[in-house]
């Protein structure tokens, strides 16, 4: 796999000594899909402002193919950014499918037409006419008809219902099938997101607290129950995220992954596993400062 | 469908060798590919291409190329083979320990599988013990 983004201990800090991004190392891989997953604040909206050249770092680097994103219209001809409040000159909805389709040499035509459909969105309304939910339904149409070879996403659904969130995954998904390319998803909706993501990012108070291929991280985490005593005894040298008491029982929530041999000595032990969802494992994630789980 | 906690790609795999072993896809079918999977199930095509690589790599699928995957000849036999010993270790072995814990020995064990005792009465304690102690089970 080859990294097409490549970010190297950047930090961003605000005049007033907040610090919205504090050293963080990444990359995003070639045609991947990739979730950036996190709490409101902690930093998701501001690295993909860096991404795209739309804010300065404090220190450390941005690299995208190479080369320094800011004011290099080489490079951000090639990004599609969708973000959350996007602000659009007082112009009709196909006039700025028409703008967006002068400046992305990959827009194809056929696929907006196609989603304005299935969004059901008014051409030629004026776009500050329209809802909270149609206006972002324009962003996904553009975002995703410009075929940009790295197109964020930052929580594009504002105002969308789940009818019209599942057309926005179905159609992410069958497109990148058939046009695979980069794609930076953030979103706090993580259930809804999880099966379509390739690799997970966990951004935690401007750090980066998971770093990880999906497949990894399902079944890496493992809910343990049984008698308090037991699930101690078990869960001992082992990566505890969380740990929940109740009179005589317990459940654990521990940092897999469990080989045959502890989950036979789990079930020797008389203890339950159950797994844990991409959801909860994020949520547990986030918690407190913990240390960098990278697989 | 596709459950929490275990890896998608696994569990893509284990659903094309389930559809083999029952004989919803025959030896020599084409399987599905990766997008439709990825369509079907709402995953990444990515991780439904891990699954379906995870079986050529195995020796279950075969790659004809420009027209898909297929189920090689053979196949169904060997995934048979493998399944009956993921039995012994999924079912007989948490079956024997457990028995064990609660003094069923081997003997009163095969004797249960083959004739079921009735569930409704206590079931028959191996050695002979004291009325007292009878009973509790049910």
């Amino acid at each position: 796999m080859t990294p097409i983004v490549v970010i190297d201990h950047v930090s961003r800090h605000y005049r007033g000594g907040t610090t919205a991004l504090d050293d963080v190392s990444t990359a995003l891989q070639t045609d991947t899909i990739t979730g950036l997953l996190g709490r409101n604040g902690a930093g998701k909206s501001t690295l993909m402002r860096i991404i795209t050249g739309q804010e300065f770092v404090s220190s450390g680097s941005v690299r995208v193919d190479g080369q320094n994103p800011l004011e290099n219209d080489a490079v951000l001809g090639r990004m599609m950014f969708v973000k959350e409040s996007q602000v659009y000159p007082d112009i009709k909805v196909k006039r700025a499918l028409e703008a967006a389709s002068w400046f992305y040499p990959g827009w194809d035509a056929e696929l907006a037409d196609q989603l304005m459909r299935d969004f059901d969105l008014p051409a030629n309304r004026a776009l500050k006419k329209l809802s909270r939910g149609m206006h972002s339904a324009v962003g996904i149409v553009i975002g995703l008809a410009a075929r940009a070879e790295i197109t964020l996403f930052d929580e594009p659904y504002l105002g969308l219902d789940a009818v019209a969130r599942q057309i926005f995954y179905d159609r992410l998904l069958a497109d990148y099938a058939e046009h695979p390319r980069t794609i930076l998803l953030s979103t706090h909706l993580i259930d809804e997101v999880a099966n379509l993501l390739e690799h997970v990012i966990v951004i935690d108070r401007g750090r980066i607290v998971v770093d990880a291929n999906a497949d990894d991280l399902r079944g890496r985490a493992v809910i343990v129950s049984g008698r308090a005593s037991a699930v101690d005894e078990f869960i001992a040298h082992r990566d505890v995220l969380v740990r929940q008491g109740l009179g005589s029982m317990a459940t654990a929530t521990i940092n897999g992954p469990l080989d045959d041999l502890a989950r036979a000595r789990a079930r020797e032990m008389n203890l339950d596993l159950g797994p844990v969802s991409l959801q909860e494992f994020v949520v547990r994630s986030s918690g407190d400062q913990r240390e960098r789980i990278s697989a | 469908m596709l459950d929490e906690g275990s890896p998608l790609f696994l569990q893509i795999a284990d659903q094309l060798v389930s559809d083999i072993v029952d004989g919803t896809l025959a030896e020599g079918d084409r399987v599905p590919s990766t997008n439709e999977f990825a369509a079907f199930h709402r995953i990444n095509p990515a991780t439904a291409a891990k699954g379906i690589n995870l079986l050529v790599d195995d020796g279950i699928l075969e790659k004809r190329r420009g027209i898909g995957m297929f189920v090689v000849t053979g196949a169904r036999d060997r995934l048979i083979d493998l399944r009956r010993k993921e039995f012994a270790e999924q079912y007989v072995d948490p079956l024997v320990t457990e028995a064990r814990r609660i003094g069923i020995d081997t003997e009163l064990l095969i004797e249960m599988i083959r004739h079921p005792p009735d569930r409704t009465r206590s079931v028959p304690s191996p050695h002979t013990i004291h009325p007292s102690e009878e009973g509790e089970a049910s």
